[in-house]
């Protein structure tokens, strides 16, 4: 399967995470510990750090960019972000990155139906967008 | 379709401006690009939600460009930091973050944005005109610009605003084009109570659900008779910003895109329309609490989004010449502080048993102070969604006055068919 790359970055090779219900990442996840910190998510206390994120939306803040940047200065980024749309508010995180020097993870768009059912598999993302279970 | 730069623009790109300001129209250009956006378009205004210390990586980012000589083209506002640097209310943050937040403070007063320090400029004299293009961060900022005052922005996220800011140029896509700016979604909230419609808590109810029921749909609410005020707004707009990715929403015959349905909807048929009923006025409303003990309270807290004058004559008067038990923290913006100086109002207040938050508030930086299964009750839908992730504190909600006689009493207590 192949992805149209969002914005370009480290190919990956990771378990997937597929989130059931959109998050805001300010407020919603610990920058400190890469953890799902929203009471109301249905992933709460799971981990996304090293994890290729399937998102099935972005919600809320306006913060998103800073704690994902934050992730990625702190070594606790995603593995590699996949969304069914490009996401201005949270890909300018990954942006900022590298204006500031950091390797960061690739964002890739897809289908939300197509992600589904990624759930539980390992998956390397090629540089190119390509997307194989491993 | 490829993004074309003008010429001026392009120079910037390449230094013309300092290499602080190239560097702010790469991270715009990079923007429109990865939006699709056909070319840039200038603003009149920002609004910069980035001073807010997150980790060190923000405050070196600011710095990366005050060390890049770049200053904001434009009139840019600030949200709030993670300090109150009016020495209102204190916080516990610990020595490294609170050295790192107050040097990302400075680095957006280096760069040239003014120190207004709140989530609500639009009431601290900051008010773009009807059709302008602006760029603002803060979702509920960004969800009144363009609903209450009709300027034209995105939701602008942290250092995008700023690099707009900077390079004077924003994207052109989304609500700044006027087509997007069409409701498709009817949120039709006729067949409520019109009791229910005319108390305070109804707004931030209304939003809650809105944000969840919408999306980033643009709506248009039907079946309000008349104008709610610009608090009402404010609270709505703010709480369906945190529930939804809500940048822009119309009221039938109050905002000034929506002189009535049919101009909301540009004359078209809407793709959904959502009836509301009591039944899911009363879950948005149970949803908003998430205290399992509703035996106690902590703390009380309001102002999210920052106090206006008028909500400080409403908390006055509910008080009374009363002493709270439990601490209300009051959070504002130096807008309104100033105003509460010098007519002596914040004296009374604190002798009240208030603690005024300025430049900040109680969700972003731990002001509350630190309690094991602590619960928190607010009137804000925001305060509501947020307060539980980032302060640990659970959550019981209720309206203004609910909070005010909760923090006398020192436990919660509930009007009777509120």
């Amino acid at each position: 399967m192949k992805a149209e790359v969002l914005v370009a970055g480290q190919p990956a090779e990771a378990p997937a995470l597929v989130l059931t219900a959109p998050i805001s990442f300010w407020g919603g996840v610990n920058p400190k510990t890469g953890m799902i910190a929203d009471v109301r998510h249905p992933q709460h206390g799971v981990s996304i750090s090293g994890k290729v994120l399937c998102l099935p939306g972005t919600i809320g803040s306006s913060s998103a960019a800073a704690v994902l940047l934050e992730l990625v200065s702190a070594g606790l980024a995603p593995a590699a972000l996949i969304l069914h749309e490009p996401d201005a508010i949270l890909l300018l995180g990954l942006i900022v990155a590298q204006e500031m020097g950091h390797a960061t993870p690739m964002a890739l768009r897809l289908a939300r139906g197509k992600f589904a059912g990624f759930a539980g598999n390992k998956l390397a993302i090629g540089s190119d967008g390509s997307i194989t279970p491993s | 379709m490829a993004l074309a730069l003008s010429a001026e623009q392009q120079a910037i790109a390449n230094g013309a401006r300092g290499e602080g300001a190239a560097m702010a129209m790469r991270i715009v250009a990079a923007t429109a690009r990865l939006m699709g956006a056909p070319s840039l378009i200038p603003i009149a205004s920002a609004h910069i939600d980035g001073a807010l210390y997150h980790g060190d990586s923000g405050t070196l980012f600011a710095e990366k460009l005050a060390l890049g000589g770049a200053k904001v083209a434009v009139r840019a506002t600030l949200n709030v930091g993670s300090l109150d640097l009016t020495g209102c209310s204190k916080n516990r943050l610990p020595p490294h973050e609170r050295g790192m937040a107050r040097r990302m403070m400075d680095a957006y007063r280096t760069l040239g944005c003014e120190p207004s320090w709140t989530c609500a400029p639009y009431q601290a004299g900051h008010r773009p005109a009807l059709g302008s293009d602006v760029a603002w961060g803060e979702s509920n900022a960004v969800v009144f610009c363009n609903s209450v005052l009709g300027a034209r922005t995105n939701r602008y996220g942290d250092f995008l605003d700023i690099a707009c800011a900077i390079s004077g140029f924003a994207p052109y896509y989304g609500l700044h084009r006027p087509e997007n700016r069409r409701a498709t979604v009817v949120f039709d909230v006729s067949g409520l109570d019109p009791a229910f419609l005319g108390s305070e808590v109804a707004w931030p109810i209304l939003g809650s659900l809105y944000g969840r029921e919408v999306g980033d749909a643009i709506g248009v609410v039907a079946g309000i008779a008349a104008h709610p005020g610009e608090d009402a707004l404010k609270a709505f707009g703010a709480a369906s910003a945190s529930a939804g990715a809500v940048g822009l929403f119309h009221v039938a015959g109050v905002t000034p895109e929506a002189p009535d349905l049919a101009t909301a909807l540009h004359h078209q048929p809407p793709q959904a329309v959502i009836k509301v009923t009591a039944e899911m006025i009363a879950d948005s409303r149970r949803r908003l609490s998430t205290a399992l003990d509703m035996d106690r309270i902590d703390a009380v807290a309001i102002g999210s989004p920052h106090l206006s004058i008028a909500e400080f004559d409403r908390l006055e008067a509910l008080i009374g010449k009363r002493k709270l038990k439990v601490t209300l923290y009051a959070c504002t913006g130096r807008h309104a502080l100033a105003s509460l100086e010098s007519s002596g109002r914040r004296v009374a207040l604190e002798a009240a048993g208030v603690v005024i938050v300025a430049d900040t508030c109680v969700v972003v930086t731990p002001i509350l102070p630190d309690i094991a299964g602590a619960v928190l009750m607010t009137n804000s839908g925001k305060f509501a969604h947020y307060a539980p992730g980032n302060t640990g504190y659970g959550v019981i909600y209720g309206s203004m006055a609910e909070c005010v006689e909760s923090a006398v009493l020192g436990r919660p207590v509930f009007e009777a068919a509120a």
